[in-house]
């Protein structure tokens, strides 16, 4: 077996078109921040009764997916596949990064950014807000940690050690994150303790589904060999999650269709909704679960790199329908304050509330992204983390034989 | 710091009611306060031997009235210094809310504000502990460490707070506000340090007598509890068990 | 020369460069608005050095324990110092003459108190509907001290007067 050689990348035209190109993004993002810092939040679409939008929306991807990124390396360390070993580095950075870009997004949409040090030194410690910010910051330095005991020989000892304080930390990190509306219980959308265990299971897919994306363009613009075996492994993996995805949002749907004080919300979402049940069906249900099942199981197209890269982005897309249904949707559908009564009011009360999301919110999630992607792209220049090959034979002595 | 502080609350409110039970058992009833609230010197901190409760009977609560929401604006400066921002997006502290039965026709009309309630998911859910109750259950938000995440909107149940969508000039002195904050109902917390009812509450005509009345649920002989024990009193989604400070009749 | 010496001698050029902003910057020093009474609440170098600590304090004790002592309130401040001038105009505060934008706009540090809080005084605030201002309810002490005119009120209310 020849040892993986980790090396970094080069100074090609193609690096700087890359650190161009998400650098543009992100200042035209931190111009849209300071667009919507300075006027105020009267220039997004989000208003008294949709609190939370666009911008919480790609943050919670990025952040769920940011766990889920890491599952290579978990992999790698935890379960002891060391076919996944010389990924670890990748998936450790990729998933800081994520990390990284989501955190920028949520926090850039305060109404004062300006006091993150308050948020930094006053914690509520009933809040599971006030939690996510210790285990957003635990994690990073776990990460840091990790990334560590893999690039440095003297500290690959304490590996298998850093790898499992990272999984846990990573499960415990994504319940809270689904948490945050689990816990919320005077809302008919929320208050499900699904909430938790669907979104550790939402980001084991999107994160598989944007490392996928980031090794397959990584391998093709470096001219790096990449071979099928990994690809087939992970895109397998990749389907399982989806599918566990799918199972999950049915069964949260179904128990609250059991009980009829919850028929409408329900109706709302899977019917009536307009945007969120287009958004639900076509695009997490369509878009993000059975054409990605499909485009990765089907003999036809699962030895695709071109369509297993397409199917990796329709689940990143149908990942942002079902964060938008969740988290739009949830708040849309009006409170039920008086059970059984027609109620109006002048602050919107008994209506579906109203959300266009403004071009600014947009452009800071996609900024995110960006952020998240730029940071990839640096560290892989300045690391020697990405593996030199990554063909069958490298990854996997006894390819031949398995395959045969 | 934080933990101290809720420590040091949740002893707080064990003495308090401690103190209140001895007071109730060693002092003859009649000497207890009579008016509702009895301005205390301003060194003195709010207690929890107070708690402090509005009690809205909608059978007397006209829909075509607004006087509680215009008092509303007219004592703590909201309602006209948003110009920018959309009608979803303008604060309202206080709105009418207008009922009907769909089986009856039965219709009602009633005011909802921030419930006070005695266990506020604002509070519980807020990062920085800027949402924050008083020992005499006024529940507010300190602005001073309110950094605008908006998770205390997700989680109250009754819609009571707002979000400032943008820049404020020209605030009343007695209720700050401005861009990038969450804000409520405070229960004119300045009128009731002074002895004073809230501006709703003074301001409510009523049918046939007022639809509102303010006092301390925790003394016995206020008008509050005496009518609560009387009548009795609903909350707004009890099933929550979150007890609020805000009651209704006739819903 | 030894590094003890050094060390040992450390204090006395500290001392030094500490004195020379006050020595050479003493002449350029902010010209505060004088407040209305005799002396404030504190002894001069104290409230220049922590009122900042003090109104944190008090904003502490009064909005979440409901402590409304006025001694060290910002309502205080500005009723104290926050007068007309001769030509009967009130600086607000995005003008230096505001008393508090004057040192702050000197010093380079940024004010976070009147994002929310009133700049004018309570007496002077129209947005405090209570106080309806007509020439025979003068029910405010400051009012009669120092004169202003109903329209100047107005004016002030509505963001004209600098």
């Amino acid at each position: 077996m020849k040892k993986p050689i980790l090396r970094e990348v080069n100074e090609s035209m193609g690096f700087y078109a890359l650190l161009g190109v998400f650098g543009a993004l992100i200042l035209v993002a931190l111009g849209a921040v300071y667009f919507m810092e300075h006027n105020g939040h009267h220039v997004t679409g989000m208003n008294n009764q949709i609190v939370w939008g666009m911008p919480h929306v790609f943050a919670l991807f990025l952040i769920v997916a940011a766990s889920g990124a890491l599952n290579v390396a978990s992999i790698a360390s935890v379960f002891g596949r060391y076919q996944y070993k010389p990924l670890a580095p990748l998936s450790t950075v990729l998933a800081a990064a994520l990390l990284l870009g989501g955190l920028m997004v949520l926090v850039l949409d305060l109404g004062r950014p300006d006091r993150l040090i308050v948020a930094m030194t006053y914690y509520n410690f009933k809040s599971i807000f006030a939690w996510n910010i210790i285990l957003y910051n635990g994690f990073l330095a776990i990460l840091v940690v990790y990334l560590w005991t893999q690039l440095d020989p003297t500290m690959v000892k304490y590996g298998k050690i850093a790898g499992f304080a990272a999984f846990i930390w990573r499960l415990v990190l994504t319940t809270g994150t689904g948490s945050i509306f689990g816990f919320l219980v005077a809302r008919q959308g929320y208050d499900a303790a699904i909430m938790a265990p669907m979104f550790i299971i939402m980001s084991f897919a999107f994160g598989l589904a944007v490392f996928m994306l980031v090794m397959f363009a990584a391998y093709k613009w470096t001219n790096r060999p990449l071979g099928d075996g990994i690809v087939r492994r992970l895109k397998n993996l990749l389907g399982v999650f989806v599918g566990a995805v799918l199972y999950f949002s049915l069964v949260f749907h179904l128990t609250n269709l059991y009980a009829t004080e919850h028929h409408g919300v329900e109706a709302f979402i899977l019917r009536d909704g307009g945007i969120f049940t287009n958004l639900y069906w076509w695009g997490h249900f369509v878009i993000g679960g059975l054409l990605p099942l499909f485009l990765l199981y089907c003999r036809k197209t699962r030895d695709s790199r071109t369509l297993i890269g397409l199917a990796s982005l329709l689940i990143i897309l149908g990942g942002i329908a079902q964060l938008y249904v969740i988290i739009v949707g949830g708040q849309a559908y009006p409170l039920d304050m008086f059970p059984g009564m027609e109620v109006s009011s002048s602050f919107a009360d008994g209506v579906v509330n109203n959300y266009s999301p403004s071009l600014a919110e947009t452009l800071l999630g996609l900024g995110g992204f960006a952020v998240a992607m730029l940071l990839v792209t640096v560290v892989a220049r300045a690391l020697r983390m990405l593996p030199e090959s990554l063909a069958d034979d490298v990854v996997d002595p006894h390819h031949s034989k398995a395959d045969a | 710091m934080s933990i101290n502080n809720q420590a040091d609350q949740s002893r707080r409110k064990f003495l308090g009611n401690s103190a209140a039970v001895v007071a109730g058992v060693t002092i003859a009833p009649g000497i207890l306060l009579h008016t509702p609230a009895q301005a205390r010197s301003l060194d003195q901190a709010a207690s929890s031997k107070q708690r402090w409760g509005i009690l809205i009977d909608t059978n007397q609560c006209d829909s075509g009235c607004d006087k509680c929401v215009t008092a509303c604006q007219t004592e703590n400066g909201w309602g006209k210094n948003e110009t920018k921002s959309n009608s979803e997006q303008q604060a309202q502290w206080i709105r009418k809310v207008e009922l009907k039965d769909p089986n009856t026709g039965h219709q009602q009309s009633l005011p909802v504000m921030c419930q006070h309630c005695e266990n506020p998911p604002c509070v519980d859910v807020c990062p920085t502990g800027a949402s924050m109750k008083r020992d005499d259950g006024i529940v507010l938000v300190d602005k001073h460490i309110c950094i605008g995440c908006r998770y205390c909107m997700m989680a109250c149940p009754y819609k009571a707070r707002s979000f400032i969508h943008e820049e404020l000039k020209g605030q009343a002195t007695v209720a700050p506000r401005g861009k990038g904050t969450v804000e409520s109902c405070t229960m004119c917390v300045q009128r009731v340090d002074a002895g004073g009812s809230p501006a709703c509450v003074e301001a409510c005509p009523g049918k046939n007598g007022k639809a509102m009345v303010f006092g301390d649920l925790n003394d016995a002989n206020s008008e509050i509890a005496k009518r609560l024990k009387q009548y009795g009193g609903k909350q707004i989604r009890a099933d929550l068990g979150l007890n609020p400070s805000v009651r209704y009749q006739g819903i | 020369m030894s590094i003890r010496r050094v060390v040992a001698g450390l204090p006395l050029i500290m001392a030094g460069l500490l004195a020379l902003p006050l020595s050479t910057h003493a002449g350029d020093a902010p010209q505060v608005a004088k407040g209305k009474g005799d002396a404030c609440v504190e002894p001069t170098d104290v409230i220049r050095k922590n009122h900042m600590d003090l109104l944190k304090h008090q904003r502490d004790d009064t909005l979440r324990r409901g402590i409304r002592t006025k001694k060290h309130s910002l309502n205080e401040c500005l009723e104290c110092h926050v007068q007309p001038d001769e030509s009967g105009k009130v600086a607000r505060i995005d003008s230096p003459k505001h008393f508090c934008s004057t040192c702050h706009t000197y010093a380079a540090v940024k004010l976070d108190c009147f994002e929310c809080h009133s700049d004018l005084p309570k007496s002077m605030n129209k947005s405090a509907y209570k106080h309806k201002l007509t020439p025979d309810n003068k029910h405010h002490a400051s009012m009669q001290s120092a004169p202003v005119s109903r329209q100047m009120l107005d004016a002030i209310a509505n963001g004209e007067a600098k």
